[in-house]
């Protein structure tokens, strides 16, 4: 009842056609590419795309070692589909945590978590990545690690103050009377109240991340450059941008739609969980 | 006779600058079984006061002296971590609002079974049948159906039947109502009255019932507490004060009340000589005793 009433909503319809077309895609890669994405056939590099009255064969054309970039689409959705779920996941269950702590302690402790993040933001997040990435190497958990590491303030700074708007309501007032203790009230009073906010920053974050991944792949920090991902596409592409336009423009269209759904996705939740703007 | 609530001398105070006092040396006593009325008008620290003896008094507010003294044991600077066990089940309150006071994600079920799994140690089926039986007790029909509803699928007058249900699960020794009915209209709030009253008789509690209905006072309780200002005028049996009221103050609201008995009679607004007086009682109740305690 309440799932059909959002799918209504035109953002929230078109987002989740997004996500479910890139989940799709991810685990059914072997299945929807006709071609093996590593697979190099120097006979037939830089194949126009057969879509744009190229080779038929490609689809979306091949690269300069000849392989095929549809499938090296589909298959780059894996990394970004799979960053983009962990990383948002790990960032919001730390971010939430430290979110509620700090709003239902007040005082000193949030004082403290408070300042932290404060700091914390005041990082340039793009270069604190690079430097990570620099400490950790590269690779698809540094990916998720730098985005854990500079994204959980998102988190924490909404919880924070959607849990002091919680708490000061009579509800909460009520559980302490009855001697709920403050791990109970939190977990199962506030955090329940909290939980669609926390859909919608999620769906948010995983556009993020899809973008961060993308930037460290592009920056050669991602997975090592056999694989395919959507950041890396882009890079070796830049190199023929001249001769051969769809090895960027493909990855790029990639990641633009799949952002622009999940961004989609968040707004469309943000305003239709919102009792204040349903209304 | 020996109070089973007794509130000594207690002063609260803003931690503002300048500090500034919400609570003057109030005294009051609840002997058990007992039903003491706690009458003000909005502003006049009823509220607060019940907020020091629950222990959810804002976190900017100090206790500065007195105390409060519940079945012989010191409560004022219990520690959250042991006040959660008299809170629930020896002290019980009633909150003003029913329709924000019941958690809005959360079936009626789990919040009145918390309270009985909390203090009862009952398991979930346990709890369920104890649940069942005090939506009975408090009169709200087919409790099978209300234990799964939410709150908003609730009216207010069947939402404060749930948090009454709830104040009296562990058969309290005090049960604490802040203007249960004021946000009740009127037809309703004479049946939860009707509850409460019944409710009390059953089981023998003792009552500190706030309110400024005075018509709810005189039906109600054994004996009335006048408080203005952070400050208790006057404290007497429910009979005495109202045949003879002592405080200026005290015939001032009375005057101030319309009765369906006297109809003709004009009402009385509270005299600005009588607060300007109050004030300055007030004033100089403070600078007498600043140095004492800052």
């Amino acid at each position: 009842m309440k799932a059909l009433t959002l799918l209504r909503n035109a953002r929230v319809a078109f987002g989740l056609l997004v996500l479910l077309a890139l989940v799709v895609v991810a685990l059914g890669a072997p299945l929807l590419s006709a071609f093996d994405p590593l697979e190099q056939d120097l006979l037939n590099a830089f194949r126009h795309p057969g879509i744009a009255g190229g080779d038929p064969a490609h689809a979306l054309g091949t690269d300069s070692l000849g392989r095929d970039i549809l499938a090296r689409l589909l298959y780059g959705a894996r990394p970004a589909l799979l960053v983009a779920f962990v990383a948002a996941l790990c960032a919001g269950l730390l971010g939430t945590t430290l979110g509620l702590v700090a709003g239902y302690a007040g005082g000193r402790t949030d004082a403290a978590i408070s300042r932290l993040v404060d700091v914390w933001m005041s990082f340039p997040s793009v270069l604190l990545c690079i430097v990570l990435a620099a400490v950790l190497g590269a690779g698809l958990h540094t990916v998720v690690i730098a985005i854990i590491v500079i994204d959980w303030t998102r988190f924490c700074r909404v919880v924070r103050a959607e849990t002091m708007l919680q708490k000061s309501h009579d509800y909460v007032a009520s559980a302490i009377t009855i001697g709920l203790g403050p791990g109970r009230i939190v977990a199962s009073e506030i955090l329940p109240n909290v939980a669609p906010l926390l859909l919608t920053l999620f769906t948010l974050e995983m556009g993020i991340a899809v973008i961060v991944e993308a930037i460290l792949a592009f920056v050669g920090l991602s997975v090592s450059s056999g694989m395919p991902t959507w950041g890396g596409l882009i890079q070796e592409g830049r190199l023929y941008v001249n001769q051969a336009w769809w090895l960027m423009a493909a990855p790029m269209a990639c990641i633009i739609v799949a952002v622009l759904g999940l961004n989609a996705l968040g707004d469309g939740l943000r305003d239709a969980l919102d009792p204040v703007k349903a209304r | 006779m020996s109070a089973l609530l007794d509130i000594r001398e207690l002063e609260l105070r803003l931690q503002a600058r300048p500090p500034c006092r919400l609570l003057r040396k109030v005294s009051l006593q609840v002997a058990p079984g007992q039903i003491v009325g706690l009458v003000g008008e909005s502003g006049a620290g009823k509220t607060m006061l019940s907020r020091v003896v629950l222990g959810i008094a804002p976190a900017n507010t100090r206790v500065t002296h007195g105390a409060v003294v519940f079945d012989g044991r010191d409560i004022t600077h219990l520690a959250h971590a042991e006040r959660r066990h008299l809170l629930g089940r020896e002290i019980a309150f009633i909150p003003q609002n029913p329709m924000t006071a019941l958690n809005p994600v959360q079936r009626i079920e789990s919040q009145v079974s918390d309270v009985l799994r909390m203090h009862l140690r009952l398991d979930r089926s346990a709890a369920r049948t104890r649940a069942l039986a005090l939506l009975r007790e408090v009169h709200l029909p087919d409790p099978e159906t209300i234990l799964r509803r939410y709150p908003h699928e609730l009216s207010g007058g069947m939402r404060q039947r749930v948090l009454i249900a709830i104040a009296f699960a562990c058969k309290p020794k005090l049960v604490i109502a802040d203007e249960p009915t004021t946000a009740l209209d009127v037809t309703v709030q004479k049946q939860i009255l009707q509850l409460i009253r019944e409710l009390q008789r059953n089981s023998g509690t003792a009552m500190l019932f706030i309110t400024h209905d005075l018509g709810v006072v005189a039906k109600l309780c054994d004996h009335v507490v006048v408080m203005y200002g952070g400050r208790v005028l006057e404290s007497a049996p429910a009979q005495r004060l109202f045949a003879d009221p002592q405080h200026d103050y005290t015939r001032a609201l009375f005057a101030a009340t319309p009765r369906f008995d006297r109809p003709a009679e004009l009402l009385q607004p509270i005299p600005a000589a009588l607060t300007q007086r109050l004030a300055e009682e007030v004033l100089a109740l403070d600078s007498t005793c600043r140095g004492s305690s800052t």
